[in-house]
């Protein structure tokens, strides 16, 4: 395993800070430093001094890098329970709204945004709906923005969709070709999906909505707190936060303004 | 037990896969109450379920299910949840992700003991017990590079031979044992 001295991580942050302007400096070590392992493996260089020189040199380079640093993994409707709260116990909150804005906030390449669209159409919400699907990764983002997933990955979306209280079939909103599966545009005009870094960018819109799952793990204390900060910011008054099954607000300084819906769910509303 | 030799690390990782869950279960109860190190365990489990593992081996150590940034406790066992690797983020606390799985696996057993290497170097045991792939023998490998200490499951006593069998191809000298005298060498009973 190659050596990672931590001031030339440091170094590196900065850098990418500097020129990219792009802040890594608040995301948790564990994940970043084995994301940055890989990166080197990546553009094939053999330790940091030569990534740092490359990814200067080359912005093509630390957009390759970028992808690395920031992808994580998800499934459409992934974690069942969450969605079927959402759709028998959010919903109905949401439905109170005469129009809906929603930040899925951290999107990566879709699948919690077109879980929600799907739900919100089910739920007869989409109509008045308007979905902000934000992330930092520009190629991550225009994955999303296709909405076009591996056939083989549509076996266990449908069983989570299933699981999830699906009211329809999930094929009722794909068309599959050649291997595979795009979601459908009645969806796709009701999302937006748009550049945004919870590091580095302020509010952007009031939303009655955010789901930022499995995004908080990758951020320290610090940069956890400015995030919730953000979302707390942006919610209106009884709008809806749900949060990854491993997530917490316990140590956020914004703890106060949120009260527990369900904690098995990690759902929140805004006071 | 206060009277227990000090051990030469902080940290104790445990990896399984196929019939984990027994052997892990008797490599705790071997360590016995009031072992002074912190112990974090993958094992391979399907993703998307309540794994209830945290009850199963609950025993004489405290066992609990890790959160995001879960603290790092000598005496208490975290094991990782469904979905999730169990990451070390520093010598204090633990960390979850959601990268890809790793040898098809989420939780998998390489990046607890790679980042575990990573924070604690030679100050880290790590445990590779029975299993039916080769997910763990990198992190072990990385382990011992460090300076760590390195511990498997004698393959003929396990209930699937090839992750211990993996492990012990890719160290040079792994203590390789059915778990007993495993736990033994943990707890510095045995050389």
């Amino acid at each position: 395993m190659t050596e990672l001295p931590e001031d030339e991580v440091c170094t590196l942050l900065t850098t990418i800070r500097n020129t990219y302007h792009y802040d890594f400096t608040g995301y948790a070590q564990a994940s970043l430093r084995r994301r940055l392992r890989t990166g080197l493996t990546k553009l094939g260089c053999p330790d940091l001094a030569a990534l740092q020189r490359r990814i200067t040199a080359d912005p093509a380079a630390f957009q390759e890098l970028l992808g690395v640093l920031t992808v994580h993994v998800s499934d459409l409707f992934r974690d069942p329970s969450y969605h079927r709260f959402l759709r028998q116990e959010v919903c109905p909150r949401l439905a109170t709204w005469p129009s809906l804005k929603l930040w899925v906030a951290g999107c990566s390449t879709g699948e919690e945004a077109w879980s929600l669209a799907i739900l919100l159409a089910e739920t007869d919400l989409l109509s008045r709906s308007l979905i902000y699907a934000t992330d930092i990764d520009p190629v991550a983002l225009r994955q999303a923005e296709d909405g076009v997933y591996d056939i083989d990955r549509l076996p266990r979306f449908s069983q989570n969709y299933r699981e999830a209280g699906g009211s329809g079939s999930l094929s009722d909103w794909y068309a599959a070709h050649y291997g595979r599966a795009r979601f459908d545009d009645r969806l796709r005009r009701r999302m937006v999906f748009a550049d945004h870094d919870l590091a580095t960018d302020a509010v952007f819109s009031e939303v009655q909505f955010v789901s930022c799952r499995n995004v908080l793990i990758y951020f320290d204390r610090g940069l956890q707190d400015r995030a919730v900060g953000l979302f707390a910011e942006a919610l209106c008054r009884g709008g809806v936060l749900g949060i990854g099954s491993k997530e917490t607000l316990h140590f956020s300084s914004h703890n106060h303004a949120f009260e527990l819906l369900s904690h098995e769910e990690r759902v929140y509303r805004r006071r | 037990m206060n009277d227990a030799p000090p051990l030469p690390y902080d940290l104790l990782v445990v990896g399984a896969s196929a019939g984990g869950v027994g052997a892990v279960s008797t490599l705790l109860a071997g360590l016995g109450p009031g072992f002074p190190a912190a112990v974090a365990v993958v094992l391979h489990i399907a993703e998307n379920r309540r794994s209830f593992l945290d009850r199963a081996l609950a025993g004489t150590l405290r066992v609990r299910e890790a959160a995001d940034k879960q603290p790092l406790v000598a005496g208490e066992v975290v094991v990782a949840p469904p979905g999730y690797h169990l990451l070390v983020e520093d010598r204090t606390s633990y960390a979850l992700s959601t990268e890809a799985p790793v040898h098809f696996c989420r939780p998998a057993v390489d990046p607890l003991f790679e980042t575990a290497a990573d924070v604690f170097g030679p100050r880290l045991a790590a445990a590779l017990l029975t299993g039916a792939n080769d997910d763990g023998a990198a992190g072990l490998r990385t382990v011992e590079a460090a300076g760590g200490l390195v511990v498997v499951q004698d393959p003929d006593t396990a209930e699937a031979s090839m992750m211990p069998r993996a492990g012990i191809a890719a160290c040079h000298r792994p203590h390789v044992a059915p778990l007993p005298a495993l736990a033994a060498i943990l707890t510095g009973r045995a050389p």
